[in-house]
């Protein structure tokens, strides 16, 4: 019952900059994947979205940023708006200009263009001019030093946590309000997640960025996030502030691998999916 | 040991013999060279955005010819019938989007490469309809006269056909590498989803693409069809683009340009001094002979983009 308090309060103190209101998304028109999904990501928030493989997080940024048309999803049921406005109809490219734009799972660089070339095409959808999309650059680079020196390299030729942060960048030269945020920490090494997601702090904090991100590592993203939602089986199961859900018991148990003292036996676990039934 | 002699020795003492005679038979076969170069072009264009072998490139440039052919029936003057010609090209670019591509975005390339070969038969059929089948005459007025420098014969219209292409090629790496809509073109041959991702919008970028390989298949048509008029046969020269491919990589420019000199003057080479050992017609064989072994060795071709392998 405390979870749903918890809402309450984010709504009133913030306006939400994303509300994703009960959508269902269907694959290939038979394959049922959210179920009914709702969250709200409020302005200036860091909101992390929790779950297993296969749980539905990339779908939902997906439906999101409207990638799902490209991979036959569709959204049938529920509503998405972003400031305000219904976004479920725009394009991708639509989106990027109102400001929202997705860094995709497994970091997508463009390997035959070099770091610079990747992070300008990031700029595409932009209208204001050379000299803005120069100083956005020399942004990108100062908040990641590595990316100025390897910036004439071929980004296939990129290690892993540069090739992160080369996608990263090149969603930030798109000048966004919103960045969805998938799986950033996807085969790095713990460092460099620590990095990056320091970075994403940064980003939040100094140019006021909102972010929407995916994760498994529960761990990290509840360090960074205000809030989370965890999602199971297409199903939003649990939301709260970050604090609350690091201290939440069963999410400790299942996401976080710690457990109060001695090992926790199996009708434990049996009892937390009997309750879980309930609650979706 | 007859043999071996005809084959290893005689043709370079030939060689040796009368240089100008071979400074003569090298230019006629960067002369063809050129021409399979500029209908390869077409082909670098649309597979490095799209990754797919457009199959029907060499019809493209046969109907870019005879729509120019048509207008210039009309009795409209020739700049104008080019300009019109391509303008045409331009709208069958946003036609093939429209009606093709955009139904089949993400699916295997296999899919979309099958798409084109249908589109290959249609715009066949639809040339011919529009125009007619029989052999037709173009005649823009570009210069044929024959001309000695040194003792060596050239023609002014294959310095024609060489100047354009190389201009093509210099506009062309302009275009991708320095210009914004050139780059996003290059990030979309790489990763559709993160072209998409980023905002760029694929339906647009894909007009874009076939308008300038129709205008390539523009000037392709063209210098074919002036030199050896404009029919049916103009649509095969596409199997002929298919080594110079191999050889100069699918993905870069300049090794369609230099794959087509080394296709145009090996086979011109190979049928005039190696020609009456094997029994001649070599022409017909040696390019795609030269590409299979080329694809033993060096399968991104000569210029090809590098098979980024992170290890």
């Amino acid at each position: 019952m405390e979870t749903t308090e918890a809402t309450e309060a984010t709504e009133a103190e913030v306006r939400p900059l994303l509300t994703v209101n009960n959508i269902e998304v269907i694959y290939d028109h038979v394959i049922l994947v959210l179920k009914g999904v709702s969250l709200h990501v409020p302005e200036g928030g860091i909101v992390a979205l929790l779950g297993a493989n296969g749980a539905g997080k990339s779908t939902t940024l997906k439906a999101i940023s409207n990638l799902l048309g490209a991979e036959r999803g569709d959204v049938t049921k529920g509503s998405i708006e972003y400031m305000g406005k219904a976004v479920e109809k725009l394009t991708p490219s639509d989106l990027v200009q109102l400001g929202v734009i997705q860094v995709m799972e497994g970091r997508h660089c463009f390997e035959h263009l070099t770091v610079e070339e990747n992070l300008l095409t990031g700029a595409y959808t932009r209208k204001d001019g050379g000299r803005a999309i120069r100083d956005s650059l020399d942004k990108v680079y100062h908040y990641f030093p590595r990316l100025a020196e390897r910036k004439t390299s071929l980004a296939g030729y990129t290690s892993g946590g540069e090739q992160q942060m080369t996608a990263l960048g090149r969603a930030l030269m798109a000048n966004p309000s919103m960045i969805l945020l998938d799986e950033p920490s996807m085969g790095l090494a713990p460092q460099l997640v620590e990095e990056i997601f320091e970075i994403v702090d940064a980003l939040n904090k100094k140019e006021g960025v909102s972010f929407l991100l995916a994760e498994q590592n529960t761990n990290v993203a509840l360090k960074y996030a205000g809030y989370g939602y965890i999602l199971e089986n297409g199903r939003v199961v649990m939301d709260g502030d970050a604090k609350s859900l690091r201290e939440n018991e069963d999410v400790k148990e299942f996401y976080l691998g710690l457990s109060s003292g001695e090992r926790r036996s199996f009708r434990d676990v049996k009892h937390y999916r009997r309750r879980k039934r309930w609650l979706t | 040991m007859d043999t071996l002699y005809a084959f290893f020795v005689a043709p370079f003492l030939d060689i040796a013999d009368s240089p100008v005679f071979f400074i003569e038979v090298v230019i006629g076969g960067l002369s063809a060279g050129v021409m399979y170069s500029l209908v390869a072009l077409g082909f670098v264009l649309i597979f490095k955005a799209s990754g797919v072998f457009n199959f029907a490139q060499g019809v493209l440039a046969l109907f870019a010819a005879l729509t120019l052919v048509g207008f210039m029936d009309w009795g409209i003057p020739a700049p104008i019938a080019v300009l019109m010609t391509a303008a045409v090209m331009v709208v069958l670019a946003y036609a093939i989007e429209r009606l093709v591509l955009r139904h089949l975005v993400n699916q295997e390339q296999i899919i979309l490469f099958m798409s084109t070969l249908g589109l290959a038969y249609f715009l066949e059929g639809l040339g011919d309809t529009l125009w007619g089948s029989n052999v037709k005459r173009l005649d823009l007025g570009i210069p044929e006269a024959s001309f000695e420098i040194q003792g060596v014969l050239l023609n002014q219209f294959e310095l024609v056909a060489a100047a354009s292409a190389a201009t093509m090629v210099a506009v062309l790496a302009v275009f991708f590498h320095r210009t914004r809509v050139g780059r996003a073109l290059r990030a979309v041959a790489d990763d559709h989803q993160a072209a998409l991702s980023v905002g760029i919008p694929l339906k647009s970028i894909w007009v874009v693409v076939w308008s300038v390989a129709g205008l390539v298949a523009l000037v392709a048509g063209i210098m074919w069809g002036t030199k050896s008029g404009v029919q049916f046969s103009l649509s095969l020269i596409a199997l002929k683009a298919l080594p110079v491919l191999i050889l100069g990589g699918f993905t870069s420019v300049p090794g369609a340009i230099v794959g087509g000199l080394i296709i145009g003057v090996g086979e011109k080479v190979a049928e005039v001094y190696w020609g009456p050992v094997l029994g001649g017609a070599i022409e017909n064989w040696f390019a795609y002979v030269l590409a299979l072994g080329f694809l033993l060795v060096r399968p991104q071709g000569l210029f090809g983009e590098k098979i980024i392998e992170r290890v």
